[in-house]
């Protein structure tokens, strides 16, 4: 059978079994939409976390950057697991204990105001929208590589099918859903880095394969891979701090990643689903251990088809080289402009101007055909030529797209086509999982703390159920639109989510469980000081064009800045403010204090 | 556990208002429990502390601050700065968490029996 038949089956097959899922979890009342009615086992938990956790981007985007990153990759990898130790020792523990729904439930109640409620709902709505464009647009990009329809259909698909499972079944029908997505995108991401591991050096533990022998070549597979780099003029593999990835940026992008993880409402709503404090320790634990499994394989991806890519591609003719290179030429992540010597070369850094291999980018079909045209009038010298590769590297696509190393390691390792169609599937899990949770936070925030909390507080169970469901449906149409009408690149989209989460919640909620002094307003106005520092700075340096004005921090490291400002303010404004109510000190204390008493607050369950 | 309502609706809907939002319980208020509480959270923050510099140490530190000179010693292939920031630092995470679970999961039972001890108190 062919790869776009199993692709099919294999889609068919595990979006039914999310329908399934999802029509056997659905949900009647409030609690059970919003956090899964408290019940779900901490392991459980940690799958769907996981799962809620590993994006589009951790999934088809990370092994690629760290492929072309080498060294500076591991600030993804440490950011985006080191985040959880602070989630799980400053925030979801004590969360839990709060007992509430959101985080705006937690920052209105903590802070004593609506205001400061409103502030919340705000930046996790804006977070939540800005991560889940970057998801509808991953499921978009899947079905267009591996079916060969139109970004845009896909996009229609996975909104269609997120649609019905979220609505239905709420956080429960989400929960349960996400536990099996984990299993299709894990298994999907370690096959094939599993094969290739093996392939090159012998040994089936990819993170064991990473640091050993090239079989046949009796030098480290780092070490060869350093010295190909550097013969093709890129930069070596291991070396930390090249070029504009100096210390500081990498330090900054590193905590802003960490602490944004631990800010990211999706996430840490995560952990007032299960059943008790304990519970939720654990549960961030097995959370942990499942990214891991993911996050710990990717840098070997990563290397291993860096390796396969300079290694296999350089120097081949047309016939030489592999199956897999032409099967993912025709999709535009690959284009090669030879250079008249019917050999391939691949180079950068100094060598940059031999280089023959680019990607299509945004770029049109029509676009790249008359480029290829030119090409070919340049390279036999009639009139109207042009150099496609000087065309190319203005355009700024020189190299092939880094969402290849994922896409095509199946077809380096030789796997079978259903391994192939099996990475399709893991990529929409990781997609339709992540997006599915964000649209649950965007829906909690609007219907249970702006509707419920703020305008309509008699409203009975059955009109807020509506009201979640009714928003979770427009969440997904407009979460829709920003997939087809995507703000920028994936990945970096959602690195900014981070940092824009690290300048918002995370003092706000840290200040709010470890000082019983700060009140309302300082850490007001410390939010919007930290999140509208960070907006504007990556806006103004993304779109605007500024140059990076703040000690040569660029954009995704920023939110470290912002969540100092936001510190700063906070503290700073605090010996000027009263300090909060006795109740609030006293709620403080109990959220503090180990369970054994009932939960600090508890509104709806004696209804 | 038995859900309770513990407060009144409309005292967070009136945000600013002066209302209690909880009323005092008992046991809260007994010098013995609060010391046991009091004491709790002196281990709680001290664990928490210990596994954070930890954390920032192999992390901030081995993974991105010293990683330059890390790099000149070898662990198998690996260039050690380099390993650190894409395996060892993810597994101590890993560690981490799991000490702190068992930890605090402890403590917890822990500050059960010490009031349990006293007087049969809060759990």
């Amino acid at each position: 059978m062919s790869v776009q038949v199993w692709t099919f089956l294999f889609v068919g097959v595990t979006f039914t079994l999310y329908l399934a899922i999802a029509w056997f979890s659905r949900v009647s009342d409030t609690k059970g939409f919003y956090v899964a009615g408290q019940g779900i086992p901490a392991i459980a938990n940690g799958m769907a976390t996981a799962a809620d956790w590993m994006s589009a981007a951790s999934f088809i985007g990370m092994a690629g950057l760290i492929s072309t990153l080498g060294y500076a990759g591991g600030m993804y990898l440490m950011g985006w697991t080191g985040g959880y130790v602070l989630l799980a020792l400053l925030l979801a523990p004590y969360l839990r204990k709060f007992g509430h729904y959101t985080v705006p439930d937690f920052i209105g109640d903590r802070y004593r105001s609506n205001a400061a409620r409103i502030v919340a709902v705000a930046c996790a709505v804006f977070i939540s929208f800005t991560y889940v464009a970057g998801q509808m647009r991953g499921v978009g990009i899947v079905f267009s590589r591996f079916l060969e329809v139109d970004v845009n259909i896909g996009v229609y698909v996975g909104v269609a099918i997120v649609f019905v499972y979220a609505t239905l079944g709420g956080m429960k029908g989400i929960t349960w859903t996400q536990v099996a997505q984990y299993w299709v995108l894990i298994t999907a991401f370690l096959t094939p880095a599993i094969a290739i591991s093996l392939q090159l050096t012998g040994t089936a533990i990819p993170q064991i394969g990473l640091g050993s022998e090239l079989l046949g070549e009796g030098t480290m597979l780092l070490e060869k891979l350093n010295q190909i780099q550097a013969d093709l003029g890129f930069s070596s593999y291991t070396e930390p701090f090249i070029g504009s990835w100096n210390k500081l940026n990498v330090f900054c992008v590193t905590l802003a990643l960490m602490a944004g993880t631990a800010g990211l409402p999706h996430v840490i709503v995560r952990f007032y689903t299960v059943k008790n404090v304990a519970a939720a320790r654990w549960s961030a634990f097995w959370a942990l251990l499942f990214i891991s499994f993911l996050y710990l394989t990717a840098p070997a991806i990563g290397a291993f088809a860096r390796y396969a890519m300079l290694d296999g591609l350089n120097g081949k003719t047309e016939q030489e080289l592999p199956g897999w290179f032409h099967s993912w030429e025709q999709t535009g992540l690959m284009l090669w402009m030879d250079d008249g010597d019917g050999r391939l070369s691949y180079t950068g850094g100094d060598r940059a101007d031999e280089n023959e291999l680019f990607r299509s980018g945004k770029l049109g079909s029509a676009e790249i055909a008359t480029i290829k045209t030119d090409h070919q009038k340049w390279l036999s010298g009639r009139e109207g030529g042009r150099d496609g590769r000087a065309v190319l590297r203005q355009a700024g696509l020189a190299g092939p797209d880094r969402d290849i190393i994922v896409l095509a390691t199946p077809e380096m390792a030789n796997l079978a086509n259903w391994i192939i169609a099996l990475v399709a599937a893991g990529g929409l899990a990781a997609a339709l999982s992540t997006a599915s949770g964000l649209l649950l936070v965007i829906s909690s925030s609007v219907a249970h703390d702006l509707y419920y909390r703020i305008i309509n507080p008699a409203a009975t169970e059955a009109q807020r159920l509506l009201v979640g469901r009714g928003v979770i449906g427009v969440a997904v149409v407009i979460a829709g639109i920003l997939g087809i009408y995507p703000p920028g690149f994936v990945s970096q989209v959602v690195a900014f989510a981070f940092g824009l989460a690290a300048a918002s919640f995370f003092p706000a909620i840290v200040l709010g469980i470890f000082s019983k002094r700060v009140g309302t307003y300082p850490a007001m106005f410390g939010m919007i000081a930290g999140i509208g520092f960070t907006a504007t700075y990556i806006l103004g340096s993304v779109y605007g064009g500024w140059s990076s004005w703040a000690f040569g921090i660029g954009p995704q490291g920023i939110g470290v800045v912002g969540m100092a400002i936001n510190f700063a303010v906070t503290l700073g404004l605090t010996p000027f403010y009263p300090a909060p109510y006795k109740s609030v000190q006293e709620l403080i204390l109990s959220i503090r204090e180990p369970e054994g008493a009932p939960p600090a607050l508890d509104i709806d369950s004696g209804a | 556990m038995a859900p309770l309502i513990l407060y009144e609706r409309s005292a967070i809907i009136r945000a600013e208002s002066s209302e209690p939002l909880m009323p005092h319980t008992p046991d809260e208020r007994d010098p013995r429990v609060a010391a046991a509480i009091d004491r709790y959270w002196k281990k709680n923050v001290t664990i928490m502390a210990v596994l954070l510099v930890i954390w920032a140490a192999v992390g901030l530190g081995a993974g991105v601050l010293f990683a330059d000179t890390l790099n000149a010693y070898h662990l198998g292939g690996y260039p050690l700065g380099f390993w650190f920031a894409q395996q060892g630092s993810i597994i101590t995470f890993v560690v981490l968490i799991l000490v702190y679970a068992i930890l605090l999961n402890r403590l917890d039972k822990e500050h059960h029996r010490d009031l349990a001890a006293g007087d049969g108190g809060a759990a």
